[in-house]
């Protein structure tokens, strides 16, 4: 055979049996990772609604929300995902209101990769022994007469929606606010208007 | 090293300490600084390698008379990252915590330099037995050390291995071991460790 012939005859060879072999793989497995979304999901939209039974989605302008509904189908609350840059990281974090977008019920990390040990808090915090969760459990029916902020060194009043930084990662804290008061803000607008 | 008299013994222990490829050929490092955050997240992109070296070898082998050499370093990356994929769909399909925490690492092992030097140096020229026996030292002594590696830098930097609390709960944690100077640390000690074990022993 030609030199360059086989060149490439060989190339193609691998490339066309690599690609058979990955497209098999890919029908196998592609419903399962999918099913592994889904379920993440569904899970984190059943633990920031703590009272949801079935969950309605829809889709406004181009936020999707999730609208919890307790076993007699009343409104018990409404999740959506709140994005943006953390640190040095995408942040997306699912965040669970009341009907009325007046307080937040509870809050979910969905993903981050901040700095290990220290902005990586915001999710878990395994240093702290009684609650590692005891960041995003901050938020848990934080009532929204202002804005999120973060304070340091000194106690948070809630009522003022005061959250306590995480010591070594002030920028992971104030950025996890910043996107969640600006999701807040847009999706309020948006959800009240449309909804009703 | 394409050497006959060489027994399967002796080929597969080489790359457990011999030619390591961490702590003698200092090859892969990326990796290995990057996910050696915890021993779980070690052993795991330890196995991946594992699969993946030990499936292109057998490949690359089974090929190595077809394949002509202008386009081998082509044909590896070919097959190399056809495996990789392999692990890295079955990661995400089986084992979703994993795939999160290894994040793009896995996909990255197609540029692993040790997957393709591997493949340069040994299964394009062995038999198929003696490349695989040669993949599966070089992939298990890859993944020792990143076992020892996040073991350390889990129980310093967070005082716990395997997720299990080690340390006294008065012990606190040196987060910096856990971050990227410790990666640095960790490797820089342990390949002067391994020096220094291999001039005393002469």
């Amino acid at each position: 055979m030609n030199k360059s012939l086989r060149l490439i005859v060989v190339l193609t060879v691998t490339a066309a049996l690599s690609g058979i072999i990955l497209a098999f793989l890919n029908i196998y497995t592609a419903p399962r990772i999918e099913l592994n979304a889904n379920k993440t999901l569904s899970e984190a939209v059943g633990y920031v609604l703590p009272e949801k039974q079935t969950c309605e989605v829809k889709v406004i302008g181009n936020v999707t929300f999730y609208i919890g509904k307790n076993a007699n189908g009343e409104n018990v609350g409404v999740a959506f995902v709140a994005e943006g840059d953390g640190f040095q990281s995408r942040l997306r974090i699912l965040v669970g209101m009341d009907p009325d977008m007046t307080k937040i019920l509870k809050i979910k990390v969905l993903q981050q990769a901040e700095t290990p040990g220290l902005g990586t808090k915001i999710e878990n915090d395994p240093t702290n022994k009684t609650d590692a969760l005891w960041f995003h459990k901050q938020f848990e029916n934080l009532p929204l007469a202002n804005q999120i902020t973060v304070v340091k060194g000194k106690a948070p009043d809630k009522d003022k929606s005061q959250i306590q930084a995480i010591t070594g990662a002030t920028i992971s804290s104030k950025a996890m606010t910043d996107i969640i008061n600006a999701a807040i803000t847009t999706n309020r607008a948006l959800y009240l208007k449309k909804a009703k | 090293m394409a050497n006959s008299k060489v027994t399967y013994t002796k080929e597969f222990f080489k790359g457990l300490w011999d030619e390591n490829p961490i702590l003698r050929m200092v090859l892969g490092t990326c990796p290995t600084l990057a996910v050696t955050t915890s021993a779980i997240n070690g052993v795991s992109m330890g196995l991946a390698v594992i699969f993946t070296l030990v499936m292109s070898s057998l490949m690359i082998s089974l090929m190595r008379k077809m394949i002509p050499n202008e386009v081998r370093i082509a044909t590896f990356i070919v097959v190399i990252a056809t495996f990789v994929t392999v692990a890295d769909r079955i990661i995400a399909a089986f084992y979703p915590e994993i795939s999160k925490s290894l994040g793009p690492f896995i996909p990255l092992i197609v540029v692993n330099c040790i997957v393709l030097a591997r493949q340069e140096a040994f299964a394009s020229k062995n038999p198929v037995g003696r490349s695989v026996i040669d993949a599966l030292g070089m992939s298990i002594g890859f993944t020792l050390v990143l076992l020892v590696m996040g073991s350390f830098r889990e129980l310093i930097g967070n005082g716990t291995i395997f997720a299990k609390q080690i340390m006294p709960l008065s012990f606190t944690p040196w987060m910096a071991v856990a971050l990227q100077p410790g990666a640095f640390l960790t490797l820089g000690f342990m390949i002067g460790i391994a020096n220094w074990i291999n001039a005393k022993g002469k």
